[in-house]
């Protein structure tokens, strides 16, 4: 499989990162570069095996359902790129 | 008057006690070594004032009669990759210039229970991401060492820890922490000629380290030697219940463990790892290294782990995928960057901020992460290689039938010079190649000095365990430490 410009505007915009058209043009041929080289995981039988979902057998632990934080608003909002009251301030979303 | 750069973590922590030296002449001394080491760019943040406030409590607690830690009185560097409370944490990324977090990292919590002082931030690839630490915002890190042909090209120390790789190998601190994630430690401890272990992937919990890729993301130390390791281990381990994925399980003693006497282990030489056109200088440390362990008193076995050549590649599809899932939280709103064009909606501001404060790596991973998850392609990729990956899990299953422990080295090659590998990603990926394996099972790895190659620069012998079988690990290093004689360092240009 191999990506063309389209596709790589299509993966920024899932990605939510702004290309420009000339680094979109250079992408194509450097996830190409890196697509080809993933591509020979495909000559490996993988019949019956089952992908891999915990390295070491380790059981999800649950915990009492009990409120353990929380009162730390200010923690919160420290570092916050724009702050508006006790809000995380964001361009406008509805008009 | 004593040289506290010569002390490793083990000699500062018995002077303390014994008071042959106070805590706060240590930090002193290493303070001032780390202001003056700034042409190496091993750290981003320094702060003399936390290094003197954990050793004067020391010095404090020492005067009053009370039991001292495992790290008292002890300085380390601390990778940039840990949320510090009240410290800049950058990951090396321009997203996050400026992220002051309101809390600290488990792991760092520990060292300082411990008794140990912050130098600083140390200096990484730009989240983790990268094998030679020229992808940091912050600036090329700078190994201290040098070529012995007199050229003075500045090398690569290795990464992504490569600012605690050189701050170590530079004497600016006796140990720092490091994370790996696909030989984060391991290839960096090699290009600068220390010690660094990767424990069994949950041993040191995640809580607090910035995520690159969840599943293989796992925190260890790198010092001078062995000894220095499993000290800084010790205090780095242990239950969190903050991490789902922590394994509840006591910390084992390693440095009273300590035995260097390897009768009765059977240590698997690998032989997919003799790659066609294999290093000569690599070739024959590899030679010594099994030639040390057999006069540690352990057996040597040939074995296969048959799926090696695809571990490369399962790699570069599953960290990309779990960076690009754990890198969505930076869309400047809660922390870090915003960018905010003149009249753009939330979408806009959410890909200009991503555009301009992640660098070309990590948009290049975040990327094929974002593809290979991508509708259609999901099980092309993904779960093939997460397949694959079981399969690499079974080979070292299959080779503990034969043998114990696993030799082969750390790199393909000594450290190479900064830029000669940053226009194609494919040949700096391929630094990890015999380091992924064991991040992909979550065995515990060590990586300890092997020699030195034709240019003087020191390469690596890597150790691979069983999973939760650090002990075997830490003492084959020792067995090699005792043997190799490797007493070579960077002489002081900077």
């Amino acid at each position: 499989m191999s990506v063309d410009k389209d596709t790589v505007n299509k993966i920024a915009r899932l990605s939510r990162i702004a290309i420009s058209d000339a680094e979109a043009d250079k992408m194509v041929g450097e996830l190409n570069g890196i697509l080809a080289w993933v591509e020979q995981l495909g000559e490996v039988d993988v019949t019956g095996v089952e992908p891999m979902t915990a390295v070491i057998p380790n059981k999800l632990r649950l915990r009492d359902d009990v409120v353990t934080d929380g009162d730390v608003r200010e923690k919160v909002l420290a570092n916050a790129p724009a702050r508006e009251g006790s809000f995380f301030g964001v361009p406008k979303v509805i008009e | 008057m004593t040289d506290f750069s010569r002390m490793g973590v083990a000699a500062i922590r018995d002077g303390v006690a014994n008071g042959e030296f106070k805590a706060v002449e240590v930090a002193e001394a290493l303070n001032a070594r780390v202001a003056n080491a700034k042409a190496l760019n091993a750290f981003i943040v320094e702060t003399p004032e936390k290094a003197l406030e954990a050793a004067a409590a020391v010095d404090a607690d020492r005067a009053a009669g009370k039991p001292l830690g495992k790290m008292a009185g002890v300085p380390i560097g601390m990778k940039d990759l840990f949320c510090t409370e009240g410290v800049q944490t950058t990951a090396a990324s321009h997203i996050l210039e400026g992220f002051v977090p309101t809390y600290e990292s488990t792991v760092s919590a520990n060292l300082w229970k411990a008794g140990a002082g912050m130098l600083g931030k140390l200096n990484l690839d730009q989240f983790a991401m990268g094998s030679s630490n020229e992808t940091s915002y912050f600036g090329n890190v700078i190994s201290p060492w040098r070529r012995n042909d007199g050229s003075n090209a500045a090398l690569a120390p290795g990464g992504s820890s490569g600012g605690s790789s050189s701050a170590i190998a530079a004497r600016l601190c006796p140990a720092a922490t490091g994370t790996d994630t696909g030989g984060s430690i391991r290839q960096p401890a090699a290009f600068t000629g220390i010690s660094g272990i990767k424990p069994t992937y949950g041993r040191c919990s995640r809580w607090g380290i910035v995520a690159f890729a969840s599943s293989l993301d796992q925190a260890g130390p790198m010092a001078r030697d062995v000894r220095d390791c499993a000290i800084m281990l010790e205090a780095m381990a242990g239950f969190d219940p903050k991490d789902s994925t922590s394994l509840d399980l006591p910390v084992p003693e390693w440095e009273a463990g300590l035995n260097s006497d390897l009768k009765g282990k059977r240590i698997g030489i690998p032989r997919e790892y003799r790659l066609d056109g294999i290093d000569e200088d690599i070739a024959a440390m590899w030679d010594n290294g099994i030639a040390w362990l057999k006069d540690a008193g352990a057996e040597v076995v040939d074995i296969s782990l048959p799926h090696t050549k695809y571990a490369l590649p399962a790699y570069y599809i599953i960290a990309p995928a779990e960076a690009s899932s754990n890198l969505a939280r930076y869309d400047g709103v809660r922390f870090g960057l915003r960018d905010l064009p003149d009249g753009s909606g939330l979408q806009d501001m959410y890909a200009a901020t991503r555009a301009a404060g992640f660098g070309a790596e990590v948009r290049r991973r975040i990327m094929i992460g974002t593809y290979v998850l991508s509708a259609g392609f999901y099980d092309a990729y993904y779960t093939q290689a997460q397949k694959v990956r079981a399969l690499i899990a079974r080979d070292f299953e299959q080779a503990w039938a034969s043998c114990d422990l696993i030799l082969a080295p750390t790199a393909p090659s000594a450290a190479f010079g900064l830029g000669e590998k940053t226009s194609d990603p494919l040949a700096m990926y391929l630094n990890d190649v015999f380091a992924v394996p064991a991040s992909l099972a979550g065995l515990p790895a060590m990586s300890v000095p092997g020699g030195l190659s034709k240019d003087g620069l020191p390469l690596g012998l890597q150790i691979i365990g069983k999973a939760l079988d650090e002990q075997s690990v830490l003492n084959a290093g020792l067995a090699i430490e005792e043997r190799s004689g490797f007493t070579a360092e960077a002489g002081e240009w900077w």
